[in-house]
């Protein structure tokens, strides 16, 4: 600092400069890309959803079924997306620290301070990262299958994409993973601490199938499919299965525990204290 | 401009701010000033609409900032430098900023170069210094061009030169017409920077004047007089208005009267001065006996008098 008096250059009035959701989604889309985190978390998203299928299709193949109900009831699609519910825990932590790591970094402020009104700030996370998160899974899960039926045609017991069901399951799959991941999202902005959200997450995706178990059989059998994660992955389902509620049905199911969880993440953000 | 009204914020039990009401001009640097914890860093989050009033209402530029369509043109804050992601770049964090008001690019490059970070804008924001972090903060309140600059503790850590380069940069920020409210809890730094001076004490406002004339006000000046006959001087000197106490090595600290009227007495008496010196009290002591008053005024956790 030589010059005689600090000169921040003025600049030309700028009547154009609000805040507008368009503006915060792509400020947000420059955020999540600028951090190693990001790019890291969907590698091991992707990395979850083949490397998981692949290695599942080859242990099936190992050991095929050998009778023909088992045969029946072998599920080709299903066993070469296996991998997506590990995933689903890499892209719902990610989601968590969209937010979480906002309010543990300090940034938040930052970030509120720029857009006063807060909500534009939550949208535009979940539009950019849900945009995101389909991007990366979809192809992800389409090469999961590919190479899962690849690996399964070796004992016939592959599929194809054109069966009915099964171009469904592979996009619901990748649609799913976006849901979890949106989830996480609004669990950190409800909670504003990576740990609980972590742990939030968990529990609701792996908890309520724990309790329900420890009911009688025919309580839990009417109250397992509509938990969260037997709801969601039934988008995936390519066989019948009466325990289970219909693809689209379970699916907007679990889009709606994810709504619901961001409708009062909304709330809080929008009239407490940041 | 930023105008306060009975502005009061209760955590719990704690009433982090009570009842302020002031005013912040443009044109001048106006220091907010007051000991840790005495609630200031509260009352600029409220200000800035990320802490909500238990009562009272505050506006920047004549409206709550939160209603204000172009945030970054109205007001620019820098409210603790670490409030940046340490994995982004002090470019994208600066970049991401101006996005959401539809700043352009070449704005960003223009503050990065103005605060001096042009050489270090493109690595990790949390290999930053302190200082390096205090000018990215100051980098992004500066993107929008605002009319209002709210910094909380900006030379907090900073170096000699840190110091300084601020302190003209406020300066030349006022002068542009600006309004510029600065947060410290050092005196000594606020009577260098600021023309004006709000200070409170747990909450409440104390004083709110112009800076010399608090300082006047706070430490009023003695002067320090040894002589060849310090008693006869004394007894000479001494009135209900002027008090005269003897300092440790013979000399006397007079205080109610100028070194003019000390020396003139003196030569009438026919006493030989050694020393005659205008001394004025330290403005930290001042304003740490300022503050403690209010303090005691009020017992833990209960509703002050008004002192």
């Amino acid at each position: 600092m030589t010059a005689a008096r600090p000169v921040i250059p003025a600049r030309p009035s700028g009547p154009t400069e609000r805040v507008s959701q368009a503006r915060v989604v792509r400020s947000e889309w420059t955020k999540l890309r600028s951090l190693p985190s990001t790019a890291w978390s969907l590698l091991v998203t992707v990395v979850s959803i083949v490397g998981f299928g692949v290695l599942y299709c080859l242990l099936r193949v190992a050991r095929p079924p050998d009778d023909p109900a088992a045969l029946a009831a072998f599920d080709p699609t299903a066993v070469s997306l296996t991998g997506v519910q590990l995933a689903a825990i890499a892209v719902g932590v990610l989601g968590v620290l969209l937010v979480a790591g906002e309010y543990a970094t300090g940034l938040v402020r930052t970030s509120f301070t720029a857009v006063p009104r807060r909500l534009p700030v939550l949208w535009g996370k979940a539009i950019v990262f849900a945009l995101t998160t389909l991007a990366v899974c979809l192809p992800g899960t389409l090469v999961a299958f590919l190479a899962g039926q690849s690996i399964l045609s070796e004992k016939r017991l592959d599929i194809a994409l054109g069966h009915p069901g099964v171009a469904r399951a592979v996009v619901g799959s990748a649609l799913y993973l976006a849901a979890v991941g949106l989830l996480g999202l609004g669990l950190g902005a409800l909670l504003r601490s990576t740990a609980g959200a972590v742990a939030a997450l968990l529990g609701l995706l792996f908890g309520p199938q724990l309790l329900v178990g420890l009911l009688p059989g025919s309580w839990s059998d009417q109250l397992y499919r509509y938990l969260p994660v037997p709801a969601g992955a039934a988008v995936a389902n390519v066989q019948p299965d009466p325990v289970i509620l219909s693809p689209w049905t379970g699916f907007g199911l679990f889009c709606l525990y994810t709504g619901l969880v961001l409708a009062l993440a909304a709330w809080r953000l929008a009239r407490g204290d940041a | 401009m930023i105008e306060a009204h009975g502005l009061t914020k209760r955590y719990g039990d704690e009433l982090a701010v009570d009842d302020l009401t002031f005013t912040v001009r443009p044109g001048v640097v106006t220091g907010f000033l007051g000991p840790n914890g005495a609630g200031k860093s509260t009352t600029m989050r409220m200000i800035l609409g990320l802490d909500a009033p238990t009562r009272g209402s505050v506006t920047v530029n004549g409206r709550p900032y939160r209603e204000h369509a172009a945030p970054l043109r109205e007001v620019g804050a820098l409210l603790d430098a670490r409030s940046v992601h340490p994995a982004r770049s002090a470019y994208n964090h600066l970049r991401s900023l101006a996005q959401t008001s539809g700043i352009p690019r070449s704005r960003v490059d223009e503050v990065v170069e103005a605060v001096g970070l042009a050489g270090v804008a493109r690595k990790r924001a949390g290999g930053f210094s302190l200082g390096m972090g205090q000018r990215l903060g100051i980098a992004a309140a500066l993107l929008g061009d605002p009319r209002t600059v709210i910094l909380d503790e900006p030379v907090n850590g900073l170096d000699t030169e840190g110091i300084r380069w601020i302190r003209s940069l406020l300066r030349g920020l006022a002068a542009e017409g600006r309004t510029i409210f600065v947060s410290s809890h050092l005196m000594s730094e606020m009577a260098m920077t600021a023309q004006h001076l709000i200070v409170i004490g747990r909450g409440r406002l104390i004083a709110d004047a112009g800076t010399e004339e608090l300082i006047a006000r706070a430490a009023p000046g003695v002067v320090r007089v040894r002589s060849t006959d310090p008693e006869a001087l004394a007894v000479l000197l001494r009135s209900p208005d002027v008090a005269v106490s003897r300092a440790g090595d013979g000399a006397l600290a007079v205080s109610g009267l100028s070194t003019d009227e000390v020396g003139r007495a003196a030569g009438a008496a026919g006493i030989t001065l050694l020393e005659l010196t205008a001394q004025q009290a330290s403005l930290e002591e001042a304003f740490v006996d300022m503050t403690r008053d209010a303090v005691e005024f009020r017992a833990p956790g209960q509703k002050g008098v008004q002192s």
